[in-house]
């Protein structure tokens, strides 16, 4: 397959897009750091205003995030959350695109099972944790499925929605040409449904993380959500605002690492110009 | 490579092909449509818009099977077919080069297509995608693909219709340039009688609905003696056979 992804060589970009990219990727830096800057301002401001132990300020928060990192106990967990969050998200992505793709194609089976779907759509999250948790026991697995069934209805609505926008033009073609099974999906299924697959694992991953802390609560013996349920224990505010602000900060950089770029080189062949 | 012996034509022999629509109405597309094409040659269906021309071509590709009677597809060599669409259907998401490659069998993939894509013109617009390309280039593009995969037969439906005359003229000698290095057996769907007179060694006229065969018309001239003078005499003799066809 190397022939095909290599094929030919691009001419040499223009240098204009170079001198313009640059720039065009700090303001938007800039403007996240200062309005970053200043919620931190307020906040702290606002706790130096009302001083309470239930409402510490950022400095604070941060001497216990150094000292949760320090001692290597904020990584573990991190880890260990994180973790859950990706299988959860790949378990969820795989079944809800499958179940949505085939719902999205064919109508009779659409409307058999719309009600199931509508059903497990509207079960809240803490039903199937509590449920997941007294069927299959209090392991990792049932954590993860748990969190996944929440998920899978999401996912299965929006590729619905994708697999009717499909172009049959495209099928046709692929089995004139007899395009494998393996081909269709990679170069015909797939990159029609990217945006529907990008819709998807957007509001996933911020819905899973959520999940996966109140998994992590009631029946889990480490993990973020572990260790806020420990310190809503001890009434440590700060270490709760710690641990938060930790993981918002590795999901952020996940968006920012993985999934712009991933999304970007999805969509390449949009951008150029005609 | 099969013995010459083993060489079959294109045999068509469709009974029925009837629509039916949501409502029940039935319309009866095609009726006791036949025709024949032989080995190497290169054969148009002529018609007015909507008269069942691409219905045709759709059961010859298979992608319509709701129909009642048969039809052969020639055999030997490759027995791919290969089919050059109204719209050039080219994946926007790969490159030409990726687009062509993608529709040849696995064994195919790493094969050289310098010489194609030079005939074509495309040699420098491999690696664009198909948004890069004006409608006549994505056309080309489309039609290396169909070349590419060295088809037992080619299917064309109105490959050159929304282009400019000047444009669709010159599709046309790329087509017949590269058809001519290695003739295949071919079918085109076209309205355009000229077109038509210019391509084929034979003309299968249709009549409007329930589709079926007015004539067939033979070009015995070799290709390049189709000069205007040739070409106004073709057009003669075939108003005075079909009058009624424009």
């Amino acid at each position: 397959m190397t022939a095909l992804e290599t094929g030919g060589t691009r001419d040499a970009p223009p240098s204009m897009s170079g001198r313009r990219s640059l720039a065009t990727a700090l303001v938007p830096a800039l403007t996240v750091s200062v309005s970053l800057l200043g919620l931190c301002l307020l906040w702290n401001l606002a706790a130096s205003v009302w001083p309470s132990r239930a409402f510490p300020g950022p400095g604070q928060v941060w001497q216990v995030l150094l000292r949760e990192a320090a001692n290597g106990d904020l990584f573990y967990h991190l880890g260990v959350t994180l973790g859950r969050v990706a299988a959860a998200y790949i378990v969820a992505m795989i079944i809800g695109s499958v179940i949505g793709v085939l719902l999205g194609s064919y109508r009779r089976v659409d409307r058999f099972f719309n009600p199931w779907v509508i059903l497990f759509l509207n079960i809240p999250a803490l039903v199937v944790i509590v449920l997941g948790y007294i069927w299959f026991g209090l392991n990792e697995a049932a954590a993860i499925g748990a969190v996944a069934v929440n998920k899978i209805p999401n996912v299965v609505v929006t590729m619905r929605e994708g697999a009717r926008t499909l172009d049959p033009s495209y099928a046709e073609m692929a089995t004139v040409y007899r395009f494998g099974r393996l081909d269709r999906i990679r170069h015909i299924l797939l990159p029609q449904l990217q945006p529907y697959l990008a819709a998807a694992s957007r509001s996933g991953i911020a819905l899973i993380w959520k999940i996966v802390l109140v998994v992590e609560l009631l029946g889990r013996s480490n993990g973020v959500g572990f260790q806020i349920h420990l310190y809503f224990q001890l009434f440590d505010v700060a270490a709760i605002l710690a641990y938060t602000l930790a993981f918002v900060a590795v999901m952020l950089v996940i968006e920012l690492l993985l999934v712009q770029p991933v999304e970007r080189h999805a969509t390449r062949w949009r951008r150029r110009p005609a | 490579m099969q013995p010459v012996g083993a060489v079959v034509p294109l045999k068509v022999d469709i009974a029925e092909k009837i629509f039916r629509s949501a409502r029940g109405v039935s319309i009866t597309a095609l009726q006791d449509l036949s025709f024949e094409v032989r080995q190497g040659e290169f054969a148009c269906l002529l018609g007015p818009s909507g008269c069942g021309k691409t219905t045709t071509l759709r059961i010859l590709l298979g992608l319509d099977k709701d129909f009642s009677g048969s039809f052969q597809l020639p055999q030997g060599g490759s027995n791919r077919i290969a089919a050059v669409f109204q719209e050039p259907t080219l994946l926007p998401w790969r490159t030409v080069e990726q687009n062509v490659r993608l529709a040849l069998p696995k064994s195919l993939r790493a094969k050289n297509l310098d010489g194609l894509f030079d005939t074509l013109g495309l040699a420098g617009m491999r690696s664009l995608y198909p948004a890069e390309l004006s409608l006549g280039l994505a056309r080309r593009a489309a039609l290396a693909r169909a070349f590419a995969t060295e088809p037992a037969v080619l299917f064309l439906d109105e490959p050159f219709v929304s282009l400019d005359e000047q444009t669709a003229e010159r599709l046309r000698h790329l087509l017949l340039t590269v058809w001519s290095a290695r003739p295949t057996t071919a079918l085109m769907v076209t309205h355009n009688l000229r077109e038509a007179l210019m391509l084929s060694d034979r003309i299968i006229v249709l009549a409007p609905r329930p589709t079926h065969v007015l004539g067939v018309f033979d070009v015995r001239l070799p290709r390049q003696q189709r000069n205007s003078q040739v070409m106004s005499d073709l057009l003669r003799s075939f108003h005075h056979r079909f009058p009624d066809v424009t």
